[in-house]
């Protein structure tokens, strides 16, 4: 097998979640070849550390002022030429917000299926088909598929959480340059705008304080939440009861259909533990509930359960994690 | 100046009947499987999506000619057509499968999808869709949608303005850690994320006349297009058991568990 992993990066920085992505598309035992685009500044940034990437065998880059922003439309058709004819047996990627725009694209452009956040992998050389597990209706089942050697060309992304970053190699990929290819693009970016909070974004974060019902209001969500939150650098979380009664912003969700999240620590103030929440937060790897019902079902998945009124718990809590 | 025709926009929704977001969900012992004689309703996202739809004609009037929804699923699935209908959408089309058939893989989906616009008298310049369903969670379809039409796409859309004018669609999205906003010319595919729009309940009245609203059926093979999945399942298991339920007495003792845990103030 050769897999082309395509490569994200942030200022000069590879992703880690693509780092996941190499570290998987590895484990099918054959060569791995990177791919990274950008403008010819962020392509120049990145390479050099790009290169010494473990794992990584050949690295292809094509830069044009047209990558600069990850836009699908245009960054398909170097993809697809990539593929036309090629060694390539695999497409790999993150299950990131742009590879998950990127691949479905192009895998329909080429007439593949593609397999979606796969947790493992196993690659059968002698019969080229390759097993993957992925999780399903919110992680509450896992599936067991095959991509048979009838799909010539296997597309899959990557749960990052399941998967360890690649780290530095002793050796060096080689460089390979290929020319973009310029489209006539139907969508163009017009601006983005990163979240400039001091806390860490929900779905990546290793730490994750989440509110309910239970808090009563947008102020007292806050107010309640904020200041353990900053005590463990942790990024705050909502469930959808606590969305839905407005006292804390959609993007908060943590669920079947909010952000789905395995944070080291998860900690569940006043959430009760509806079905579509434990779906989104119980691969979670430390799971601490406070809540008043001690028939909560939260308290069935929690690794640590308190039975206590949130509110006289958390300011305890608080001053007790600080005098450590 | 009344609108001249050619500026008229066709909007289509596809959806799917999923299980309901709030049934617990058992996983068959024969592994094949999960127990889907529970309750279902309209994916969550596509309920966003024909939400979305009927806002924008709400706000662009007899500039939105049609909202057509579309479904792919066995008989029942054309429950979920009535209640696009009764939210608002003007009429259906089903692609209807056997009761026993397996479910489509996104890419035989964004084949039949393609090949019913194509089937359209007039042309689509909108489609709107969920960004994933519930039950696959593949999130796939709507991107091999528009790359098999070679139309512009935008995933995750939080914000679509529509200028019929011009024909562009300005789309703010959710990427990771932040928005972008994109400038697309119309065909467009947008998939739909949570923070779009709240869905309505329909009225008893729609739900009535619903009843009456037309749906158009067809077999995959109407449309030229094989639906036998290509990925073969092997099986379907229940994820690892969490062993949960370990209660502590008192803050003293939570604060210890995270301590022991490695796990303290930064």
């Amino acid at each position: 097998p050769h897999a082309l992993v395509f490569l994200e990066h942030n200022q000069g920085v590879i992703d880690p979640g693509s780092l996941s992505a190499l570290t998987a598309a590895t484990q099918l035992g054959g060569k791995a070849t990177g791919l990274i685009v950008g403008d010819s500044e962020q392509v120049n940034s990145v390479l050099e550390k790009a290169k010494r990437i473990d794992g990584l065998s050949l690295l292809i880059h094509a830069a044009s002022p047209q990558y600069k922003h990850t836009i699908p439309e245009t960054v398909s058709p170097l993809l697809e030429s990539l593929l036309k004819d090629s060694p390539f047996t695999h497409v790999v990627s993150a299950h990131s917000a742009f590879a998950k725009s990127l691949l479905p694209r192009v895998a329909a452009r080429v007439d593949s299926p593609l397999v979606s956040d796969v947790t493992s992998l196993e690659h059968d050389a002698s019969s080229n088909s390759t097993t993957f597990t992925r999780p399903i209706y919110a992680g509450n089942a896992i599936a067991t598929v095959k991509a048979p050697s009838s799909v010539n060309v296997k597309f899959f992304t990557v749960r990052t959480t399941a998967f360890k970053a690649a780290g530095e190699g002793s050796s060096e990929a080689e460089l390979s340059q290929v020319d973009p290819i310029e489209v006539d693009s139907p969508t163009e970016h017009v601006k983005t705008e990163l979240a400039k909070s001091d806390r860490p974004d929900l779905a990546s974060a290793s730490r994750v304080i989440s509110g309910g019902r239970a808090l009563k209001n947008a102020e007292i969500f806050q107010k309640t939440l904020d200041p353990l939150a900053d005590l463990l650098g942790a990024a705050v979380g909502a469930s959808r009861a606590a969305v839905d009664a407005g006292y804390a912003d959609n993007s908060l969700q943590v669920g079947q259909t909010g952000k789905v999240v395995a944070p080291e620590l998860y900690m569940a103030l006043g959430i009760s533990g509806a079905i579509q929440h434990l779906a989104g937060m119980k691969d979670s790897k430390l799971i601490v509930a406070v809540n008043k019902d001690p028939e909560a079902p939260i308290f069935q998945v929690a690794d640590v359960g308190l039975v206590a009124d949130l509110f006289e718990a958390v300011p305890e809590i608080i001053e007790k994690m600080k005098k450590q | 100046m009344r609108p001249t025709s050619a500026r008229l926009l066709n909007v289509l929704v596809p959806v799917k009947r999923c299980v309901d977001y709030a049934v617990k969900i058992r996983v068959n012992p024969d592994q094949k499987g999960i127990d889907l004689s529970v309750k279902h309703s309209m994916n969550p996202f596509d309920e966003i999506a024909v939400e979305e739809a009927v806002r924008l004609r709400g706000k662009l009037k007899d500039a939105v000619k049609s909202i057509k929804v579309l479904t792919v699923g066995p008989p029942k699935a054309a429950e979920t057509l009535r209640t696009a209908l009764a939210m608002g959408a003007d009429s259906g089309i089903h692609v209807e499968l056997p009761e026993t058939a397996p479910s489509p893989e996104p890419l035989s989906i964004a084949k039949l999808i393609k090949a019913s616009i194509e089937k359209q008298k007039e042309p689509i310049d909108l489609v709107i869709m969920g960004k994933q369903a519930i039950d696959d969670d593949a999130g796939q379809t709507g991107q091999m949608l528009a790359g098999l039409l070679g139309w512009s796409q935008a995933t995750f859309a939080s914000k679509v303005e529509v200028d019929e004018t011009n024909k562009v669609a300005l789309v703010t999205r959710e990427i990771d850690g932040g928005l972008q906003e994109v400038r697309c010319k119309l065909p467009l595919v947008v998939t739909t994320d949570l923070r779009l729009n709240e869905p309505r309940y329909a009225s008893l009245p729609n739900i009535m006349k619903a009843k009456k609203k037309p749906i158009e059926k067809f077999q995959p093979s109407d449309l030229g297009v094989d639906v036998t999945p290509i990925l073969e399942t092997i099986k379907i298991t229940e994820p690892p058991k969490r062993i949960g339920g370990t209660k502590v007495e008192s803050v003293d003792e939570l604060v210890a568990k995270l301590k022991a845990a490695g796990i303290t103030a930064v």
